[in-house]
């Protein structure tokens, strides 16, 4: 048995225990942070604030939303929105926050491609942070069943119909996952205990892994300069703060970190309570009604691009490429075969692979959203094959990338 | 060396607000129709002939006119002759007291309405003479002199009885010109008016029978139950909620929904009636809004200036 000591503050009797001082170093003032990173490094800070939003206004809600049919949409827009003081407020915050951490999801992911940041020993942490962001879109889709409308209702039919296979018609599956033929009670009260149970506890889960993966490789820097972290520490702990090409996480790169979420919080406050209608969609302040279907029905803006990579092919193919589309981020450490852990800038070919990439998700956005007649459709088809080929190309070009 | 930063901040700004641009803005126009206000001008109809007489006109609407055969005037001492769910078994829906008539509709309206309802209504479309109905309210066909100067003295006696402009309150006017066809559940109020609280649960079940009779009949005139509208302000929006009122058939060609024919003002109170609704919070949302960006501008300034300060020592 360890030896234990009359403790002489409460500090020491927590270290005797905790190892606290130790844990603080690992987690804070000893891991060690490039000093060469940018504003785009505060992404993942600016996530833990967003998520802590979502839950602490979950949490409000959970309160007071009933998750049956029948009182479902009642307890949200009545109860919540005009009864409960500040219920408004709660779900202002939850809706724009499951909007807005989408977009920084985003920036955090193109950030990592840009910078090479899933290569050499990084591999685990962009696996982690895809199986988050599966996790997060499983999150938000179960939660936008919740308020029981129409674009619940009809969302939820139309995904969960993407289960039959196309020609395979396996209707059983979609009857087994909605509980149902048709979204109903049964499928409500799982889709409730996925969003404030099941999933919520695996993305808790995945963000462990996520931040474990990151701590003995340390983060990536924008320069694609590989840092000796010992050496450079040991001259910061020496004293030469200035010298050292390495920062303390806590409190020297936190700082940065929370000045960016200031400015961040500056930008979703006002979408909160100036701007909140893309992320709360109209359609949805109708009552869900299965003998009415609306005449446009879309998913949130952040499942635009995959939904246009289904919708512009016949229903199988569409399903092949859906699903191709859903994996194929997961395996980008692996399909990109150059050594080259440096900015996209200087990696020739990659760079256009990126910045087209980029704007093409961004085309696929847009043309998922909107009516798919006429060009529409046709570009909407041709961004979906680009988006394929892409993918079929970057283990060729990167094959042949000269060593940097 | 040089600070991208700002070339950073660009990128990613642009680029985000692209996507915004398409995915709201632009798909929203791309997928509604854009109808404009035509500020309840009423412009398709005459202008009402001048010199109507309010005594002339009570006359007539008392008389030859024969509407209080159907409609009751309250405020003239006209009860109803039947209970609302009585009246819609007869008429479809339930003819509308005409105490506040003046006030919450527009002359011209008023004028064409009683002259010719299908027109007016905009509903020539339902009576068709294949479809072999004709619409509840009767047409008036003059009483012996000037039709128009006829249906310009029930006017003016509409007007004469009704409450002022400025004491039409907003749940008034829903009432008026929306009530008899869209329940408001969140405001309590039914086709067949409000639901108060009820001490014997069997008063409540016999009110609740009555509110589905009437639609039941309500239901057989319009083809379905005009939906409740506690929450259209949100789901439609008041630009929307204000066009459709105007004239239903730009947004939704062919609906059995009738042309409301109210005032800009009353169409105001409407709307303000559908915020009380269903947009409840909306003042608190503003002041609430200014007091959190004031806190988090606070903060933002606090945490530039710690990053600074811990930043001298590393460069």
């Amino acid at each position: 048995m360890a030896h234990f000591t009359k403790a002489t503050s409460v500090k020491d009797w927590l270290n005797q225990r905790l190892a606290i001082d130790k844990v603080e170093k690992v987690m804070m003032s000893e891991y060690w942070i490039p000093k060469n990173i940018n504003f785009l490094w505060a992404m993942g800070m600016v996530l833990v604030i967003t998520f802590a939003l979502l839950v602490v206004s979950g949490i409000f809600l959970l309160m007071y939303y009933v998750p049956t049919v029948e009182e479902a949409f009642y307890s949200v827009n009545y109860t919540i929105m005009r009864e409960v003081d500040f219920g408004w407020l709660w779900r202002h915050v939850h809706g724009v926050a499951a909007s807005v951490v989408f977009l920084i999801i985003y920036i955090h992911m193109f950030t990592g491609i840009y910078y090479g940041s899933y290569k050499k020993g990084r591999e685990l942490i962009w696996v982690s942070g895809m199986l988050l962001f599966v996790a997060f879109s499983a999150e938000a889709f179960s939660g936008y069943m919740l308020p029981w409308g129409q674009m619940s209702y009809w969302a939820g039919m139309v995904i969960t119909n993407l289960f039959s296979g196309g020609s395979l018609h396996a209707d059983g599956l979609v009857e087994w996952i909605r509980g149902d033929y048709v979204p109903a009670q049964a499928f409500l009260g799982r889709f409730f205990m996925l969003h404030v149970l099941l999933i919520p506890l695996a993305i808790l889960g995945l963000i462990g892994l996520h931040f474990g993966a990151l701590r003995i490789p340390h983060v990536n820097n924008q320069d694609g300069e590989e840092i000796d972290f010992d050496k450079e520490a040991k001259k910061y702990l020496a004293g030469d703060k200035a010298g050292s090409k390495v920062m303390r996480f806590a409190n020297d790169f936190m700082s940065k970190d929370m000045m960016v979420v200031g400015i961040f919080l500056v930008f979703f406050f006002y979408l909160v309570f100036w701007n909140y209608g893309f992320a709360m969609d109209p359609v949805n302040f109708d009552p869900a009604d299965g003998l009415k279907t609306p005449a446009h029905i879309y998913p949130e803006w952040y499942f635009l691009w995959s939904y246009e990579i289904l919708r512009p092919f016949s229903v199988d193919i569409g399903l092949i490429a859906f699903a191709f589309a859903q994996v194929i981020f997961v395996l980008l450490p692996w399909l990109d075969r150059s050594p080259n852990a440096v900015p996209a800038n200087r990696r020739g070919l990659f760079a256009i692979w990126f910045w087209v990439m980029l704007v093409n998700l961004i085309v696929l956005t847009a043309m998922g959203k909107l009516p798919p007649e006429g060009m529409f459709s046709q570009i909407g088809f041709v961004s979906a094959i680009l988006f394929i080929v892409q993918w079929l190309l970057l283990p060729i070009i990167t094959m042949f990338e000269k060593k940097v | 060396m040089k600070n991208k930063e700002p070339l950073i901040l660009a990128v990613v700004v642009i680029f985000s607000l692209i996507t915004y641009y398409l995915v709201e803005p632009y798909a929203h126009h791309v997928m509604h129709k854009h109808v404009e206000s035509e500020h309840f001008a009423y412009a398709d109809l005459p202008a009402l002939t001048p010199g109507g007489d309010a005594a002339r006109g009570q006359e007539l609407v008392m008389g030859a006119g024969a509407c209080t055969g159907c409609h009751s005037i309250e405020a003239a001492g006209v009860p109803a002759a039947m209970e609302p769910q009585m009246a819609a078994a007869s008429y479809g829906v339930n003819p509308p007291d005409l105490s506040n008539a003046g006030v919450v509709y527009d002359e011209r309206f008023l004028a064409d309405l009683i002259k010719n309802p299908t027109h007016a209504l905009k509903v020539e479309h339902k009576y068709t003479e294949e479809s072999g109905k004709t619409h509840p309210m009767a047409q008036f066909f003059g009483a012996g002199g000037d039709i128009d100067l006829e249906a310009a003295d029930m006017v003016a006696y509409l007007k004469s009885i009704a409450v002022k402009a400025e004491d039409l309150t907003p749940k008034m006017a829903y009432e008026n010109a929306c009530g008899r066809c869209h329940a408001m559940s969140y405001e309590n109020w039914t086709q067949i008016g409000e639901k108060g609280s009820f001490k014997f649960k069997k008063d409540e079940l016999a009110f609740n029978i009555k509110v589905l009779e009437y639609e039941d009949s309500l239901k057989a005139y319009m083809g379905k139950l005009p939906p409740d509208l506690s929450m259209y302000i949100r789901s439609r929006g008041e630009h929307f909620v204000s066009t459709f009122v105007e004239n239903p058939q730009s947004q939704l060609e062919g609906t059995a929904m009738p042309r409301v024919g109210v005032t800009a003002e009353a169409a105001e109170k409407v709307i303000e009636h559908m915020k009380d609704a269903g947009d409840t919070k909306r003042d608190e949302r503003e002041s609430i809004g200014m007091n959190v960006m004031i806190y988090i501008v606070i903060f933002a300034i606090f945490a530039l200036l710690w990053k600074k300060q811990v930043w001298r020592d590393l460069h």
